[in-house]
């Protein structure tokens, strides 16, 4: 029986959160939708977080595991305050993208 | 001696009185207001002057600290009076005197829409000046110095609708300026070299200041000097600040404000001592000043601008006195000089006011037979400040004459040009009197002389010469002339002499003012009591003031001092005969000896006028140019250039959330490569 030997070292994981991280980023960067952007920069930050884990892992610091919990405590707040935005945005005009929302430009 | 706060919080209170009501008061009332405050603190002064001499001589020295007034770091400076002999005898003088000047002002000002506000001003004057004389550190003193030159500039400028007064004030308060940065930058000198402003501790510690440090202290206080007393170069303010009321001239510019000089030379001679040559150039300046201004003097045809000039020159002599190392003989002209020379301004005033304000002599003329009470007070002062014993001017200029014939090396020298100085002195105010007072000719009675109205031209000069001068001289050059009778229609006009017609009478002035002339003449009589020479018992002045003044030099011997005495006596008298030769007996054309030369004062002020009007001027608009061009230009510039750039980068702003985005992502990836490619991964 072929066995395919598949040890998970932390290189996937790295991986793993290099593409999470770009997929957001690119989303970021593509999409209109302010909810779906925002949506987006959760996925960068956990991608974020997942790198962390896998260094602490692999080099046995604990630390890194530490600095999730307060990326996930800051991102929570963020969420809160961004998502209270948005609502705020959407109940002033309705279906507007975030490249109408533009009042700062120079 | 507690009491000494009083004597400057009581004319502080006048004003702010006079501040609150001098408007709506009537008009008698706000000079009253005025003169009591002066005169309570008159009586103050007497009550701490005998407190004062029942003290033992060592125990003459009294500081009272009110607040402190600015505690920055180990500079500390308190607001607050030293009393001792010094200040003391300055107190007594200026209220006493000046109480008397009020009082002479209530006759004097009356009908003057502005009645209040002069008294207003007047009572803040005599308080700066008591904070000056009695301030416990230079800080203090300054503020008095600056506040009597503020007064004198609004006094100067009390009738300030003709703008020739207020070029005098203006003109005065610039000049004072520059003597005034000499004071600030002597203050800091003192401060950096002994760590103090105090007088006090300037005495204790004036031998830590040495050589040319005590040089520079004292040239840059006699800079001070040469400002606020009138001396060259300086001294072009003093003629034309008689475009003020007459009892100003008569208080601020001769008897009080102008010898502030004097007096703060005097209350530093612990520094003077060590000062070297800066006593010799104090002496020549001085002694250079009498002479010149005695020589304008001589040309002069408005009665005011004579005094003026006397006034310089008098000056001149206590500078001569103070250069000399004889603070005492500097103190006691400063005294017996306030005396007849306030005398003498009051009694021109009530000539003036005799003559509708008629100011040039030359159609004066006779006056005696009119105006009997005026004529026996300024004849009193004439004969004070010719210098004819026993008159109080005699005993003061002969000390200070004395003192210049002791100066080493060059004492005869410095003596002469006194001397000449004190016959010139002689000479012009004897030309004064009998201008006014004899010549047996009434000239305001001949309309030829009425009509030509330009009192600036001296008698019989050729008048081209002159127009030609003053078309260089100074705006401030004022003409007392009637240049401006449109200006003057809604008050009294005082310099004008519109009242003045051939069959005007001159009345004698009214008691408020021959009160006070009456009270100077005593004064100025009795005057030298202060400090006869006979012997020291007799020195009370000296004696008085001595533990105040460090390093005073002796007068010569008994036998010296007589012979100088009958010298300066003969020059006295050969003065006064030589004037009356040429103006009572008319031996000689007085238009030989009134040159143009001397009735412009040597030219002095017009060649300033001529200096700072042309390329003073021009410097000025380079400085001007300089500033808006380079100065704001580099401004400018700056913000000229962040605009522009502002306008380049502006699109980057774009305000779509995405494009930020990917500014931050392209940024991070290039960063990344970047310290990659460096760490060489």
């Amino acid at each position: 029986m072929f066995a395919l030997e598949l040890v998970l070292t932390e290189s996937w994981y790295l991986v793993l959160a290099a593409m999470l991280f770009s997929i957001g980023a690119a989303g970021l960067m593509i999409r209109r939708n302010l909810l779906v952007m925002f949506m987006c920069v959760e996925l960068m930050l956990n991608a974020v977080n997942l790198s962390f884990v896998a260094f602490a892992r692999g080099l046995d610091d604990v630390g890194g595991q530490a600095v999730v919990f307060f990326v996930l405590v800051v991102a929570a707040a963020e969420v809160v305050v961004g998502l209270g935005i948005i609502v705020a945005i959407m109940r002033r005009r309705q279906g507007s993208t975030a490249d109408d929302i533009s009042l700062m430009r120079g | 001696m507690e009491l000494v706060w009083l004597i400057p919080a009581l004319p502080v209170a006048g004003f702010l009185l006079l501040l609150a009501v001098g408007r709506k008061l009537d008009e008698p009332f706000a000079g009253v207001i005025g003169t009591l405050a002066v005169a309570g603190s008159f009586l103050v002064s007497c009550v701490v002057a005998l407190d004062l001499m029942s003290q033992p001589e060592e125990k003459r020295q009294f500081v009272q600290t009110l607040w402190v007034w600015m505690p920055v770091g180990s500079f500390h400076v308190d607001f607050g009076f030293l009393l001792d002999p010094l200040s003391i005898t300055m107190c007594l003088f200026i209220t006493g005197i000046g109480a008397l000047i009020h009082l002479y002002s209530i006759g004097y000002m009356k009908g003057d829409p502005a009645f209040g506000k002069f008294f207003m001003y007047l009572n803040l004057f005599v308080a700066s000046m008591l904070l000056l004389v009695l301030g416990q550190n230079l800080l203090v003193t300054f503020l008095g110095w600056e506040g009597v030159g503020a007064c004198s500039y609004w006094l100067i400028s009390f009738w300030f609708d003709d703008k020739a007064n207020a070029t005098a004030g203006k003109k005065a308060f610039v000049t004072n300026r520059i003597g005034d940065c000499g004071f600030m930058l002597g203050t800091f000198l003192v401060w950096v070299t002994i760590g103090s402003i105090d007088y006090v501790e300037i005495g204790r510690s004036a031998g830590a200041v040495v050589g040319a440090t005590a040089t520079a202290v004292a040239l840059l206080f006699f800079l001070a000097a040469t400002g606020k007393s009138a001396q060259l170069p300086l001294f072009v303010w003093l003629p034309d600040a008689m475009a003020g009321p007459t009892p100003v001239s008569a208080l601020i510019h001769a008897a009080t404000m102008v010898t502030s000089g004097v007096f703060l030379l005097s209350r530093l001679s612990p520094i003077m001592e060590h000062a070297g040559w800066a006593n010799d150039v104090i002496a020549w300046v001085g002694a250079a000043t009498a002479l010149l201004a005695a020589g304008a003097a001589v040309a002069q045809n408005d009665i005011k601008k004579v005094l003026a000039y006397s006034t310089v020159s008098q000056l001149g002599f206590m500078f001569i006195a103070i250069g000399s190392y004889n603070y005492t003989g500097a103190i006691f002209h400063m005294i017996t000089h306030a005396f007849f020379k306030a005398l003498l301004f009051l009694g021109a005033g009530s000539v003036i006011l005799a003559m509708a304000h008629e100011q040039d002599m030359r159609r004066y003329g006779n006056l005696r037979k009119y105006i009997p009470v005026t004529f026996v007070t300024v004849g009193i002062g004439w004969l004070a400040i010719s210098g004819i014993p026993p008159f109080a001017g005699f005993w003061s200029k002969d000390e200070i004459l004395a003192g210049a014939w002791a100066v080493d090396g060059y004492g005869p020298a410095l003596w002469a040009v006194g001397f000449v100085t004190a016959i010139l002195t002689a000479f012009y105010m004897t030309r004064l009197m009998i201008m006014t007072f004899f010549g047996g000719v009434e000239n305001w009675r001949n309309p030829e002389l009425l009509a030509d109205a330009e009192p600036e031209v001296p008698l019989g000069a050729d008048a081209d010469a002159v127009e030609g001068a003053d078309g260089t001289g100074a705006e401030a050059t004022l003409a007392h002339a009637a240049t401006a009778t449109d200006t003057h229609d809604d008050h009294h006009a005082h310099d004008e002499h519109h009242g003045l017609t051939p069959d005007h009478t001159p009345v004698e002035s009214p008691t408020t003012m021959l009160v006070p002339l009456i009270v100077l003449a005593g004064l100025a009589l009795i005057g030298g009591l202060l400090n006869l020479p006979f012997s020291h018992r007799l020195h009370f002045l000296k004696e008085w003031i001595h533990p105040v003044i460090v390093g005073e030099h002796e007068l010569p011997e008994a036998a010296v001092l007589w012979v100088l005495a009958i010298v300066a006596i003969t020059g006295a008298v050969v003065g006064i005969f030589f004037a009356y030769r040429v103006y009572q007996q008319r031996k000689v054309d007085p238009a030989k000896l009134e040159k143009p030369v001397l009735a412009h004062a040597w030219y002095i002020d017009d060649t300033y006028a001529a200096v700072v009007g042309g390329p003073g001027e021009a410097a000025f608009q380079g400085a001007a140019d300089f500033d808006a061009g380079i100065v704001d230009g580099a401004v400018l510039g700056v913000a000229h250039g962040t605009d522009a750039a502002a306008k380049v980068l502006k699109p980057v702003q774009s305000g779509i959330v995405r494009t930020y985005a990917a500014g931050v992502a392209i940024g991070t990836v290039a960063l990344a490569v970047f310290v990659i490619m460096r760490m060489g991964f």
